[in-house]
């Protein structure tokens, strides 16, 4: 028998798997597929304080082993995922951690003051990394001091796990990782997507509205694990890694990294089960290597 | 239910250069969901360059024989690579996806189908369910020429057909908004084709007082409402065509 539970600043999930947000929805979406209740735990789409309609379409364009993207947050807002949303998905079997984003850190923090009493949120995941939004999002990011500010002011209103996403559009990550470490933050996850562009040469024009987008998918991957190992390198709190991992493969890696978990993004839109698989390959994987608790391979590299 | 699964290629038709079918079966025996006309799949295609799922409409569905028929037209590297399967090849398939079109009519009303190139796809399935229901089935087909036409005996089997051709090398000259056939008082229309005509179609619907049906094509990545990047701006705000659609009554959109 494999242990595959592992630790997030406080936070114990059932195994390291989690989902990135923005690729798995609140979850119901994947019900068909998969049985939710074995995942370690889900990460629920972007929630801001306000309703935003996002981005103008076309904000998808397909990339050499990746995909670039601009939504830029749609979601109706918190008040909305407490009342609607946060009833139905509660009863799942596995850890729920709300994405937080704001355009000024007083969004952030109401946005997180008003999901502490729930008690069934684990964790938030504070998204100073989305770089589809014009306001906020990675700006909060890009310096050591924006990104230690949102962490102390949420941390101040929300008492469970904190994790900070961070992202991969800056010179150093390790530095924003220990800005926000040394404000109270349990766990740092990266990366968010990198900033691309994409141009449709026949008709001169950019293939999305905003012009540039978030890439996400394999083409990301090896920048993701080397950030994940530097980040590791520099923190003492748990790292989760996240980029490009499209099967069980990639998330050792990224383990091996430094990663005490990982998250699954993009790979959701191409098998909506590819979470059971990478699950049921970690504890393969620790069989085959005579693992007997996966927490033996984090950042052993 | 949705569900991801292995489909055996049973059998291809190649039209022309660019446009073929596909006929699918499950690979493990076991029985098609339930399909509404107007639903897609997702297909992943296993080939360089390619890395989402291509989202293809039905065309067809033969539940005694466990079939599906998907109509693709060559686009890029994705309906390129699904050109090229034979018979005997396995391919992922994830289905039934989206809303469907809306089939309650009364027995004895008259619809008019409105196609345009590899739009035509789904009104064929569409067609039949009506016909079934004892609907007077129209289906006006459009394309640049003759030899863009597809499936032509498939869709006189199912209903009265009415013919443009950019060229007048068959039906009548002319873009299928400007067909006689569109003289004639019908109960609702359906439509799916290029973007310029559904909006045609959505004009004269409206002018008529006629309710009408079309299925959208936005660029999509999970066909799950997941991913978000689907949107169509709608009188309820920004939604996801792959589920909220791709049908819409044309009075939701912003058209």
């Amino acid at each position: 028998m494999v242990e595959l539970k592992v630790n997030i600043g406080g936070l114990e999930l059932k195994n390291p798997v989690l989902t990135a947000s923005g690729t798995f929805g609140y979850g119901e979406e994947f019900s068909p597929f998969i049985d939710l209740n074995r995942l370690g735990g889900y990460i629920v789409k972007g929630t801001t304080l306000n309703h935003r309609e996002g981005n103008s379409y076309p904000r998808m364009v397909e990339t050499p082993s990746g995909m670039l993207n601009a939504v830029g947050l749609q979601n109706k807002g918190v008040d909305y995922f407490i009342e609607h949303i946060y009833p139905r998905i509660r009863q799942i079997d596995s850890r729920l951690i709300v994405n937080v984003s704001g355009a000024k850190v007083e969004d952030y923090v109401e946005t997180a003051r008003r999901l502490a009493p729930l008690e069934d949120v684990s964790a938030i995941e504070v998204n100073i990394s989305c770089p589809n939004v014009k306001e906020g999002g990675m700006a909060f990011g890009t310096t050591a001091s924006g990104a230690a500010e949102v962490a102390r002011e949420i941390r101040k209103v929300f008492p469970r796990t904190m994790i900070v996403k961070l992202s991969p559009n800056v010179t150093s990550v390790a530095d924003i990782a220990r800005a926000v470490e040394a404000e109270g933050a349990d766990s740092v996850s990266l990366i968010n997507t990198i900033m691309g562009m994409s141009i449709d040469v026949e008709r001169r024009r950019p293939h999305l509205s905003t012009i540039t987008g978030g890439l996400s998918g394999p083409a990301v991957r090896p920048v993701a694990v080397r950030m994940v190992w530097q980040v590791a390198k520099a923190v003492k709190i748990p790292v989760i890694g996240l980029g490009g991992i499209m099967d069980g493969r990639d998330a050792i890696e990224f383990m091996l990294a430094g990663a005490t978990a990982v998250e699954i993004g993009t790979a959701n839109f191409i098998d909506p089960a590819v979470t059971m698989k990478v699950i049921d390959f970690m504890e393969d994987y620790c069989t085959r290597h005579g693992i007997r608790d996966i927490n033996e391979i984090v950042g052993c590299i | 239910m949705k569900e991801v699964k292995d489909f055996i290629v049973a059998e291809t038709v190649r039209y022309n250069d660019m446009y073929g079918m596909l006929r699918l079966r499950p690979a493990d025996g076991s029985p098609l969901p339930d399909i509404k006309p107007g639903q897609f799949v997702q297909v992943a295609v296993r080939t360089p360059g390619v890395f989402l799922r291509r989202p293809i409409s039905i065309n067809w569905v033969d539940a005694d024989n466990g079939t599906l028929d998907l109509l693709v037209r060559r686009a890029g590297r994705g309906t390129e690579a699904m050109l090229r399967l034979v018979a005997g090849d396995t391919v992922n398939i994830l289905l039934p996806l989206g809303n469907g079109f809306d089939t309650g009519m009364h027995p004895g009303s008259k619809a008019i189908l409105i196609g345009g190139g590899v739009g035509v796809a789904p009104l064929l399935y569409l067609g039949r369910k009506l016909a079934d229901e004892g609907v007077d089935v129209h289906f006006l087909l459009g394309a640049r020429s003759s030899g863009d036409l597809l499936q032509r005996e498939r869709f006189e089997a199912v209903g009265h057909v009415h013919l443009s051709t950019e060229d007048g090398s068959v039906g009548e000259k002319g873009l299928v908004t400007k067909h006689s056939v569109l003289g004639s008082e019908f109960d609702r229309i359906y439509c799916c084709g290029p973007s310029p005509m559904m909006k045609a179609v959505a004009a004269i619907a409206r002018e008529r007082g006629t309710e009408c049906y079309v299925s959208l094509e936005n660029m999509m990545a999970c066909g799950l409402g997941a991913c978000l990047c689907c949107v169509e701006n709608t009188v309820k705000g920004n939604v996801c065509v792959c589920t909220e659609g791709p049908v819409f009554n044309v009075e939701m959109l912003n058209w």
